[in-house]
């Protein structure tokens, strides 16, 4: 059936009630119960969770074959708690895992042979990369990789569509009772923002940290309320990797013109005044949007209310320099973002359904006024992928991408035309993975674009003297550049299905297939 | 010559081995993109990069920027070949480096008329550019700029020149003030361009900045630039004020007005102006409008 | 033209390509290796057994490592390597041959 991004969804996916996508709003009312976690009461006083290992912990919390386990990814590539985790599962002998992660990354790889191995065979996620993208790629998971944004993972286990009866969290700081946080230690992320919901609807919620503290470690992130068992490990990641150094302004001047037009074009919306809200992404053109904003700010003496997303350290800067009110945090991606949600008042930390959940009673995103991200392709009905490599392979993540461009008032792309000799923006993208009607407008070297949808803002650029093309157009340069791609042959076989926010199918992916000239 | 006085603020130097670099030279804005066979080429990759030089002269789309190549000296057995090579593809300018005389800029001329003979582009017009290394060659700056009618302008090469007079680059930019200041006078004095010298540390964009200002209130017409990073100081530096460009405005109009109506000579606020005020605003005007400054029609 | 002797042009930097050449056995043997094969190995092969067409190469062995390179770039370097391979000394006659 061909939903409303165009993409034929194969008939045999759309059951038990999965329907294909059929616009951003098309949920919206939905009446829903939230299910419950099964808990086991401790009503006799105990002193402590802490039990000697991960595999007692597996082992008490009764992980058999056929169970869904989640983790969260704060500790992006330095993550160690996915893989000391999955490799007890393995050890024990314990098959048909379904891993429920907000992200799998670079750190994950290990994870790609317990695939192959059928240890996994299941996977829901908001990312997927490296080895892992690979062997779901070539078809070794059992079943169809599950992709969601942020908010639709979230919404996914609110909803009840995804039950997790383990959840494994990683945290910098814990005490003997399981209340845990993102900050201290020597493995400090920040925020816990990703695993909050898992702790509240897991049947059994694991906390393994690093750095055991003093009971109570106040105030938590994940409150020991909701925590079965408490691990300690010599390390649950690699500190260099959690939080990198900041995140500095790229110095490429393309992506500096490029992040310049973007705040161009916010400063000629008519959202660009006191107190509007803004989200960027940590690509080069996209962070560098910070430092081209703030003049415009200055210029004419405004301030931004909140700033949102993962955070980083041209956000905290601006926060600093009193340009703006408050940040709200649900990821860190750099040192100066964990030490400003530890130090400054107005920083604080929230959860990825606050964030960003399309089916609570409404999250922050539905307030934002810009965001500016990045594309790995952009079509002609400006419909984005951020998850398949041009030659198909999955090797991305929708992350909080789908989210933050369906909220927000302005929603920016920002992205060379071509890249190498591959076209950013093209006729079909390999998979859809934030449907055209989020997305307001395309910056890129060659030119800047408005989706026709918003008549408004092309309007008000033309009278801000802003020169605008057409994506037709554009797509036309690219090609003219680098030649017309040929279509990338698949198997028939699908591999992973990117859900909408809502839930509905938005596109699947397809096993990739060895080409030969 | 066609596009012989053309705005050239930037003339950033790419190397035309390097397909990367080449394919969207244009993109940052320069005036003139110069494709360089000389030093950014290796010795033993001299033939290839002028097949790649070729191609990208006769496929790729820049927008509107010149197109200069520079080749190699003419000490080398190179330079022919890479005339040939550039005038077959349509090269707007030839640049010489290290020209040491009149007699160098006559040669490249003459090889240039054959060459245009050679590919059926007798109308070709190829424009010449001449950079000087030498403390020779700077003593010669007006023999120079007045070998050819083709020369467009010419530059000082600051690295070699600097070795050759016993020192090294200093922020005051002591070092070349009489070269800068011989080939102004030079090239004014011709009635051709002059453009200042490369300011290599990349990482150092307020020493570019104060070269550059200091370029432009010496009056060159431009600058050469090693990275894109540099095109938007030196197109800010030369940018003229709202107010200069406002008055460069009047007196344009004014004097265009007044020549129909045969007066060669007024007053405007106060100010005596004729017909030779006319280049100077003219170019106020051509600046303004390259920035983005000035929307009108009256260049 | 004649392939006298193995020759390269090019090198694997991003949006280059790198072109070997050998002496074949009376036909040419294209082989490619590229970063964005599915997309665009059939034009690459297609760029390249015209450039050798148009040079009047029949035999050759030819082997493509490609990093994004732009037909222009793939055509200047498999000229380059032709012409290297070939000990061609004299004046090149662009816009001919080469173009």
């Amino acid at each position: 059936m061909i939903n409303a991004v165009g993409r034929n969804i194969p008939d045999e996916l759309l059951t038990n009630g999965r329907e294909v996508f059929q616009g951003n709003n098309y949920r919206d009312g939905q009446i829903y119960t939230k299910p419950g976690p099964t808990v086991k009461a401790q009503i006799k006083p105990q002193e402590s969770k802490l039990v000697e290992s991960i595999r007692e912990a597996i082992r008490l919390c009764g992980v058999k074959d056929g169970m869904t386990v989640s983790f969260h990814h704060h500790f992006r590539d330095g993550d160690y708690v996915a893989n000391l985790v999955m490799q007890e599962i393995a050890d024990l002998g314990i098959k048909d895992i379904t891993i429920a992660a907000s992200s799998m990354g670079a750190a994950h790889d290990p994870i790609g042979k317990m695939i192959e191995d059928g240890v996994v065979t299941g996977l829901q996620t908001s990312g997927i990369r490296g080895k892992m993208g690979e062997a779901v790629s070539n078809g070794k998971l059992k079943t169809p990789c599950i992709l969601r944004s942020h908010g639709g993972r979230v919404r996914a286990i609110e909803q009840g569509e995804v039950h997790i009866d383990v959840a494994f969290i990683g945290a910098p700081t814990a005490d003997e009772y399981g209340n845990a946080r993102g900050k201290g230690g020597k493995s400090d992320c920040g925020v816990l923002s990703y695993a909050m919901i898992d702790a509240k609807y897991a049947d059994k919620v694991v906390v393994i940290t690093d750095c055991l503290v003093p009971f109570p470690n106040f105030p938590p992130s994940i409150q020991a309320v909701d925590v079965d068992y408490v691990v300690v490990v010599e390390e649950i990641g690699n500190p260099q990797k959690i939080a990198s150094k900041a995140a500095r302004i790229t110095q490429d001047p393309r992506e500096l013109m490029m992040a310049k037009e973007c705040a161009r074009i916010m400063a000629a919306t008519p959202y660009f005044k006191d107190g509007f809200s803004f989200q960027t992404g940590v690509g080069g053109a996209s962070l560098a949007v910070n430092r081209f904003i703030e003049p415009l700010m200055r210029e004419r003496g405004i301030r931004m209310r909140w700033g949102i997303g993962g955070i980083s350290a041209p956000m905290v800067e601006l926060l600093e320099k009193g340009l703006i009110d408050c940040l709200v945090d649900a990821q860190d991606f750099d040192i100066d973002s964990v030490n400003s949600v530890h130090k400054n008042q107005t920083h604080y930390e929230i959860s990825t359904s606050q964030y960003c959940n399309p089916m609570n009673k409404g999250a922050f995103v539905n307030k934002l006024d810009f965001v500016v991200l990045a594309a790995l392709e952009i079509d002609t009905g400006f419909n984005v992928n951020v998850v398949t490599g041009s030659d198909g392979l999955l090797m991305g993540a929708p992350g909080g991408h789908p989210d933050a461009s369906a909220g927000a008032k302005c929603s920016i792309i920002v992205t060379p035309l071509v890249r190498g000799r591959i076209p950013t923006v093209c006729e079909r993208i390999v998979t859809v993975t934030t449907p055209g009607e989020s997305i307001d407008v395309l910056v890129t070297d060659y030119g800047i674009a408005v989706n026709p949808r918003r008549q408004d803002l092309i309007d008000h650029m033309s009278a801000a003297g802003i020169e605008l093309t057409t994506i037709e157009a554009l797509k036309d340069k690219a090609y003219s550049m680098v030649g017309v791609p040929d279509d990338i042959v698949f198997h028939d076989r699908v591999v992973a299905i990117m859900e909408a926010r809502d839930g509905t199918i938005l596109d699947v992916v397809r096993q990739i297939k060895n080409y030969e000239v | 010559m066609k596009g012989k006085n053309r705005l050239r603020r930037t003339l950033m130097f790419v190397s035309a081995q390097t397909p990367g670099l080449v394919k969207e030279a244009y993109i940052y804005g320069a005036d003139s993109i110069i494709l360089d066979l000389e030093d950014a080429v290796a010795e033993n990759q001299k033939d290839a990069a002028r097949f790649s030089l070729y191609h990208a002269l006769k496929t790729v789309d820049f927008m509107g920027a010149e197109r200069i190549v520079r080749i190699n000296g003419m000490d080398t057995p190179h330079w022919k070949e890479d005339i040939r090579a550039a005038v077959a593809g349509g090269a707007d300018v030839i640049r010489i480096p290290k020209c040491d005389s009149a007699a160098d800029v006559v040669a490249v001329e003459q090889y240039i008329k054959a060459v245009e003979l050679e590919f059926n582009r007798p109308d070709a017009g190829t424009l010449i550019m001449a950079a000087m290394e030498s403390p020779k060659a700077v003593l010669r700056a007006e023999e120079i700029c007045t070998a050819s009618e083709r020369l467009v302008g010419i530059a000082l090469s600051g690295g070699d020149f600097r070795k050759s007079m016993q020192t090294k680059y200093y922020p005051s930019g002591n070092e070349i003030l009489a070269a800068r200041g011989l080939l102004l006078l030079a090239a004014r004095a011709a009635g051709v361009q002059c453009y200042d010298t490369i300011f290599s540390d990349l990482n150092d964009m307020e020493g570019f900045r104060v070269e550059t200002v200091t370029g432009k209130e010496m009056g060159f017409d431009g600058k050469s630039v090693v990275s894109p990073r540099q095109i938007q100081v030196v197109h800010e530096v030369f940018a003229p004020s709202e107010k200069e460009m406002i008055e460069a405005e009047r007196t344009v109009r004014a004097i265009r007005e007044n020549a129909e109506r045969g007066i060669g000579i007024f007053t405007l606020d106060g100010k005596m102006l004729d017909v030779a005020f006319l280049p100077g605003a003219e170019r106020v005007l051509e600046l303004a409008k390259a920035s983005g400054l000035y929307k009108g029609d009256l260049v | 033209m004649e392939i006298k002797r193995m020759a390269m042009a090019g090198t694997l930097e991003s949006s280059d390509v790198q072109i070997t050449i050998e002496p074949g056995n009376g036909t040419i043997a294209v082989q490619i290796d590229s970063i964005v094969l599915n997309q665009y190995g059939r034009q690459i092969k297609a760029v390249v057994l015209r450039t050798l067409e148009d040079m009047g190469v029949t035999s050759a062995n030819v082997t493509v490592v490609d990093k994004g390179a732009l037909d222009c770039t793939i055509r200047a370097r498999a000229e380059c390597a032709v012409y290297r391979a070939s000990e061609f000394e004299e004046q090149i006659p662009w816009g001919g041959v080469a173009r």
